[in-house]
Parts: C-alpha cells; structure tokens; sequence
C-alpha cells in the first residue's frame, strides 16, 4: 500500500523534543528523513528514560520513540571538510529541518544563502524558542520555561501555591506538532510552486498562539479585562474535576451540565429532583455546590472508576477514569484498536510503543525501521550522495564522518 | 510570479466542534485553504460558538468564567459571533448555514461536497451517521474526498460511544495522574485541554499528507484519529519507562525527568496574590553544570553557592533543600523581568510565568506580530487578535479574514458555489432555513 509521503526527503539537523516530533511525524508516514547528527549523538539520546536506568548513546527510551523511521548519519558540521558532504545532502533532499541558535549555521558557512544558491527550490524550517527575529532570539528555552512563559501555565494549580507544569516534555510536544504542519506546508509549497523558502518557527509562538487556553485566557482580557486565575483549592465544582472513588479517581466536567443525564447515570435518585439544582446560577452558589457534592460522593465512593465511566457512558455524561501507565498498557480498549506497536530491537528485545497517531485508510502509518544507531547510515547515505569509498574512508580517517 | 498560499485552491468542510477539529481547520485555513463552517441556525452545539447562545445577565453579572468575558463586558445582539474562548478559532475561515436535518438541506450540502476537498469532523461517534451524512454519502457525492474523523477515543472499541472534552482524554492517557503537585490530593489538579490542540496539529498534517497522496494517485481516504491515541506522544516517556523497564513514574510537579537541581518556580516580587492575579513567578531551570555557575554568577557569587560541589549534579541534589531555599529569597527580591533577563544573559533557561493580561504587552509577541488589530462581527472592535503563529517567507501566512460570523458567506456559498438563484437564497432566508441568527427557542 502506498505511503502519504514517499519520495519526500527531509534533512533533519534538529536536536530536542520539538523537532525530533515534527520530522517522526513526516518519517512514520513515509518520508525519508536523515538525521544528522554531531558525532557525539543528539541530545535526545541522552534524555530518560533509559533501558534499566543505565544511561548510553543507545538506551533512551525517549530517543527510540521520537526517531522511529529514520536513518542515522553522523557529522561534524564544524569541521570544514563537513561543507562538501553538506553540500551534496542539499542536492539529495527537499526540506531541511534546524534546531540551532539563530545565526549558528550561518556562521558555520552552511546557512540559507549556501542552501538556497545550491538549489533554490529547498526550503529550510529552523525551529526555534522565539524565531530569527525576536528580542529574545538568543534566549533558551526548557520544557518549564515554555510553558510558564507561553503556555496557560500561570493558571494550572492552586492560588497559595506557584503554577505546575504538564508532565515531561508535553508543551514541547504541543509545539512540535504544530511545527510538523509547518514543515508539510513548506513541501507542499515547494512541490506545487517549485519554492524554497525560509520558514521561521517559534517554539514560543505555537503556545500564545496555538494552544491550550492561552488564546482564551488573552482574548478574554483584551475583550473584556477578564482574570483567568488558579482555583482557590480542590477544583470540584458542581460536577467539575476529579473525585475519588472507591479504587481511584474520576474525572467529570460541568462546561455542559445535563441534569438529565446524571439523573440517569444515578438512577434517579430523589435528591437530585429538588428544583433547585435547576437554578440558572446553582452551579455558581458555593454552599449549593457543596451540598451537591456531598450528595453525589457517597455514590462514587463505592463504585470503582471503570464502572463509573460504564454509567457516565450509557447516559452521555462527560466523564473520564484516571488512568494510571499500567492500566493503559492492559486496556482492552486501547489494545483491540492496536494503539500499541511492538517493536523488535536488537539489543532489548520485543517492547511496546504508542504507534500510530491517527489511521489513514489508503496511506498507513507504518514501521519500517526502529530509531537508527548513531551513525547507522552514515556510509549507506554517503554511497547514496555519490561519494565513493575512498572519499568516505578518508572523511572517516579524519574525523569528519563517524559511524 | 507571485508566491500563492500554500493550500490556495483548496475548500474544504468544516463540521468541526469545540476546539481540536476547530483548530486543524484554523491551521488549514491560515496557510491559505478556502474552509467553509457549515452551521444550522435550528442546532446549537454547545461550547463551539459559546456555552449557550444566548447567555443569561445572571451568569454573566456573577462572572461564571465560560460566560463571560465578551467585548466591553456585554454579549450584544449576537453573542456568538463575539465568544471569548471560540472565536479565535474562526480567523481565515467562511461560514454557511445549512440545515442538515432537512433534504434540502441535505441536498445543498451534497453538493458543497462535490466541490471540495476534504471535510473535517470531531463530533460525537455516529453523529453524521444520525444525519445521513455518513462517509457512504460522502463518497457517493465526490469519490476522491479527504475525510478526517476526530472521535475522542475511535471509531472502534468499547470506549467509542463515550462523550468527551480533552480534559477527559487526558484523563484516560494517564497525563491527569502523572501532573500537579506531588504532595496534593489529585482532587486538586487543573483541568488543562492540550490534548485539543495536539489533536488539532495533527489533524492539520493530516489533510496535507492525504492531499498530497490525492495528488499522486487521484485517490481521496478517510483518516480516522483517535484523539486520545493523538495525545499518547505527550507521555512518551512515561509510556517508554514502563515499557522498557516495567517502572511506573510519579507526578514530580515542576521538577525535571532528568532531576535537574535547580528546576523549578520560584517567587518573584510581586504585587498582589494569586487570588488577584498580582502574583509573579520566576521559572529556572538548570539544567546542566554551565547553567549552574551561569546562575551562580547572575546572583553575583554568594557564599553559599561558591561549593566545588554544588558544581556537578550529585552535589546540587545532595544540597536541594538548601538551594531551593536560598535561591527562592534572592528571586522574591526581584521583578520577574528583570531576573528574566540577567539569567538569560547569565545564559541560564529561566522566564517569567506570564498571567494572560501581561502576554499582550510583552516585547516578544509585539515584535513578532502575533497579535493584530481586528474588528470582529457587527463592527466590535477593533482588538489585539491572535493570528497564525509561523511565517513563511514567500508563500504568505498571515491573519487574512477576520473571524467569520454566523452565516456570513450564505450568498457566496448558495450562489457562487452551489448555483442557487437569488430568489431561491431569499425563500430560504425568508423561511428561516438559513440566516444570521440562531433560532429563537434556542436559549
């Protein structure tokens, strides 16, 4: 069967969360995407988790998923011989792919004006914290830092205590997702037009912008100077946040309370046919919401969280268990959709991944290869760009190439 | 010759609601795709174009957060064209009213779907089927559409019937459990809809990617996304540690997987409390021993940080308490700008946590240009609205059509596209099948 992105060939110099999801996305869906990295190994190769907790260059379970589908070719950019070999990666690909300072690669001499002169129909996508051209373009950014400062952070948490952030690498990946549109965007407009441009992504930008709340949060107070705050403790409210039950927790949300449908989910129980439940501000008197809960938590306290989302199911009440890593491993739901892939590796044997992120019925997802060894391809891909063997001999004997 | 959009030439559908369809459609939109809303006047869907059509003075004057927040404080005359949380997803988009529960209806919509392209959907499961509007219809009326169907959970399996925001998927993904303050009950912890806009990126690079194999072998598909499944990659390393090694993480709040010691937020000078949004925080992170002696030297050296020790990891854990502690009253003297900077300077990963109101005015998204002047629906405004949020350098990306309003494009649509007389868009105005304005008996 035909895969969406054949033929399309990504030159991939990103390092980090963000890129490295942006280029899998392309690579598990058909396109042929070479890494290049310094010979060291990328930095993802040095983020856990690792295989028994044992750190090493071919350990990082968080590597293995973010480059599944894509070939390996380590280099030294900063060498200068490095510019002949680069040289030849722009005539093989399409797009290229950067996650370096704004200026880093110009100063290497392998900057836009090289690759556009080269071949003026590839365009370059540098993914950075805040672009080419903020005040900032020299600032680093860390998952925490992303997302306090662009995303909807000053908002998750309690009033007394500083904001949280999301799990691991999350906002980065929210980024990365966005940055992945970008780049299919770039390849469409360089196939149809026969374009090459620059393209100029903040990492920043995809979280004011784009994600989570942080439009809303900002619309609201531009429209009308309305305060997003933290809560002030517990989050329920009528029929809002998470509630224990007898062996975890639940997850309800009151953005559209339907009465009715608790009605069903509780049987019909006789406190909930008081009419003052139906009161157009109830979920906004406190004493009220109180007393709701206090109703409603007996009943959640015996029943356990699948059978809960089983009523809350059949009666079209949002409501969602907290799962825990373990319990997703062995759902039933996830594993009959074939949501987990497993993977065969040399070294560690058969384990499981979270594989496709969406279906397409003529153009699958598929897995070709599992992440590359550092420099796994880096002779293969050489041949490829029509060096011969002696050229790549001698680029190995002088430390340019490795693998 | 000029440079055109990236997807000019493109229409497609729009069926979406709340906010991860909406958000595939809105970056299909900004790159340049001609996406067309389609809307009936007789159907509200809640949290799409509000939470209620018509939102009570009493919920508004009591600052209930969904309900509020319209221009100057006041819903107007059509409060759906103004909604605070779901506007900002009708930039660059059209809007037509259909009224999908009709054969006529029906039938004007089958023939929107011969002229275009693709059609993107995150209704309930069986909500086009209900409509006779199902992907056998589809087909039958333009054999090589793109179809994106976003259900929360599939098509599939025993969850498929379940209703869902993306504060639930987060919940079922595990993130809920694995976010939030270690050492508080998870009852505390903030509903957040990421898994929204995850899906919505994905959603977007999936109609490329099935245009571009249209485009090489004529044939049209149906992507079907999951969005709980979409949202798997933001606890890819929860996923791989359980994996590999069997191994169950905890929530770590605003610590680092890697355990970097500084990581963390910390007080800023502030200017009120988190109860008045006056409050201001600082988020460091240290994440290797050049960003240590990088703070070290931004705090100009203080004795309890001059250890040889406190210079490699092992030693900054082993001191944790102390360099909280020590850190926390050197930043809560300062403005949280001001520690932005100096850090940066110092080379260290550090930034203020931003409450909405300062976004704005922040010198970086002024510069960028991430938000322009636009005037909304029945002319309110103008106001600072956020566009598309990456640049192309010759195929344009900008913010082009101000967010739609209901049924704005009737004419265009039912004459231009679908080839109805004017007298033929009049009876159905006139007869209140399509229009501006949402049925009166809808609250």
């Amino acid at each position: 069967m035909a895969v969406a992105l054949d033929g399309i060939r990504v030159l991939d110099l990103g390092e980090g969360i963000a890129g490295d999801y942006a280029t899998k996305l392309c690579a598990d869906f058909g396109a042929d995407v070479l890494k290049i990295e310094p010979l060291h190994g990328e930095t993802l190769r040095w983020q856990p988790p690792f295989k028994d907790g044992i750190p090493g260059l071919e350990r990082s379970g968080t590597f293995f998923w973010f480059n599944t589908n894509k070939r390996s070719l380590a280099l030294d950019l900063t060498a200068p011989p490095a510019a002949t070999v680069f040289d030849r990666l722009i005539d093989w690909c399409d797009i290229i792919v950067e996650t370096a300072p704004p200026g880093a690669l110009d100063a290497l001499g392998l900057g836009w004006q090289r690759i556009h002169e080269r071949k003026p129909n590839v365009s370059l996508l540098s993914l950075t914290p805040f672009g080419q051209d903020s005040p900032y373009r020299d600032y680093q950014l860390s998952e925490l830092t992303l997302f306090g400062f662009a995303g909807e952070m000053y908002t998750v948490g309690t009033q007394d205590r500083a904001p949280v952030k999301m799990y691991g690498t999350a906002a980065m990946l929210e980024s990365g997702a966005s940055a992945a549109t970008a780049l299919l965007a770039a390849v469409t407009a360089s196939e149809l037009q026969d374009i090459g441009q620059r393209v100029d992504f903040a990492l920043a930008d995809a979280q004011f912008n784009g994600v989570d709340r942080r439009h809303a949060t900002t619309i609201g107070w531009e429209f009308a100077q309305r305060q997003s705050l933290r809560a002030h403790g517990a989050a329920a409210g009528m029929l809002t946040g998470v509630y224990p039950c007898a062996d975890g927790y639940v997850e309800f949300s009151g953005a559209e309370l339907r009465l009715d449908r608790l009605e069903q989910m509780l049987q019909h129980p006789e406190w909930l046919q008081d009419p003052k439940w139906r009161e157009p501000n109830a979920a906004l008197q406190l004493d009220l919401v109180e007393e709701f809960n206090e109703q409603l938590l007996p009943w959640l306290l015996v029943r356990g969280k699948n059978d809960i989302w089983a009523a809350a199911r059949d009666a079209g009440v949002l409501c969602a268990p907290l799962l825990t890593v373990d319990e997703l491993f062995a759902d039933q739901h996830f594993n009959e959709r074939g949501f987990w892939h497993w993977l065969e590796h040399d070294g560690f044997g058969q384990f499981r991944i979270p594989g496709r992120p969406f279906i397409m019925s003529a153009s699958p997802w598929s897995l070709r290869r599992p992440a590359p060894r550092l420099g796994e391809h880096t002779t293969e891909c050489l041949t490829e760009c029509g060096f011969g063997d002696a050229e790549i001999a001698s680029l190995r004997d002088s430390g340019v190439i490795g693998g | 010759m000029s440079a055109r959009k990236p997807l000019e030439g493109i229409r497609i559908i729009d069926l979406s609601v709340v906010w991860a369809g909406a958000f595939a459609a809105t970056l299909l939109a900004d790159l340049g795709a001609e996406v067309i809303k389609v809307e009936n006047v007789h159907v509200w869907q809640p949290m799409t174009r509000g939470t209620v059509a018509r939102p009570p003075h009493a919920a508004i004057a009591a600052g209930a957060g969904w309900a509020t927040g319209y221009p100057h404080g006041t819903p107007g005359p059509r409060p759906w064209n103004h909604a605070p949380s779901f506007v900002q997803m009708f930039r660059n988009k059209y809007s037509v009213t259909i009224d999908l529960l009709t054969d006529d209806g029906r039938e004007a919509f089958g023939r929107l779907v011969e002229c275009s392209d693709a059609l993107v959907e995150n209704n309930a499961a069986g909500t086009l089927e209900k409509l006779q509007i199902g992907p056998d219809f589809l087909q039958q009326r333009r054999q090589d559409l793109i179809v994106l169907r976003m259900p929360a959970y599939g098509q599939t399996g025993p969850y498929r019937e379940a209703r869902a925001l993306g504060v639930h998927l987060e919940s079922v993904m595990g993130h809920t459990m694995l976010r939030g303050y270690p050492d508080l009950d998870p009852s505390y912890i903030t509903p957040i809809y990421s898994g929204d806009y995850v899906a919505g990126a994905h959603g977007a690079f999936a109609v490329m990617a099935a245009l571009r194999h249209r485009r090489r072998t004529g044939e049209g598909q149906l992507i079907e996304m999951a969005q709980a499944e979409c949202a798997g990659g933001m606890l890819a390393q929860a996923f791989m540690d359980y994996s590999l090694n069997g191994r169950l993480q905890e929530r770590i709040g605003n610590g680092s997987l890697e355990d970097d010691v500084p990581h963390g937020v910390y007080p800023a000078r502030s200017h009120g409390t988190g109860a008045d949004g006056g409050d201001r925080w600082i988020a460091i992170t240290v994440l290797n021993d050049d960003h240590w002696r990088g703070l070290r030297s931004a705090m100009r050296n203080p004795e309890w940080a001059a250890g040889s020790e406190l210079e490699h990891i092992e030693g900054r854990r082993a001191a944790r308490h102390l360099i909280e502690q020590e850190l926390s009253a050197w930043t809560s003297e300062r403005d949280d700008y001001a520690l932005f900077h100096v850090l940066q300077w110092h080379g260290v990963p550090a930034a203020p946590i931003l409450a909405a109101p300062r976004v704005l005015n922040d010198p970086h998204v002024q510069a960028r240009g991430l938000n322009q002047a636009c005037t909304l629906a029945d002319g309110v405004g103008p106001f600072r609205f956020n566009g598309p949020f990456y640049r192309f350098e010759h195929t344009p990306v900008d913010l082009y059509k101000p967010p739609v309003a209901l049924g704005e494009d009737n004419h265009y649509v039912y004459g231009e596209l679908l080839g109805y007389s004017a007298e033929e868009i009049e009876a159905l105005e006139t007869t209140g099948r399509i229009g501006l304005d949402f049925d009166h008996e809808i609250p």
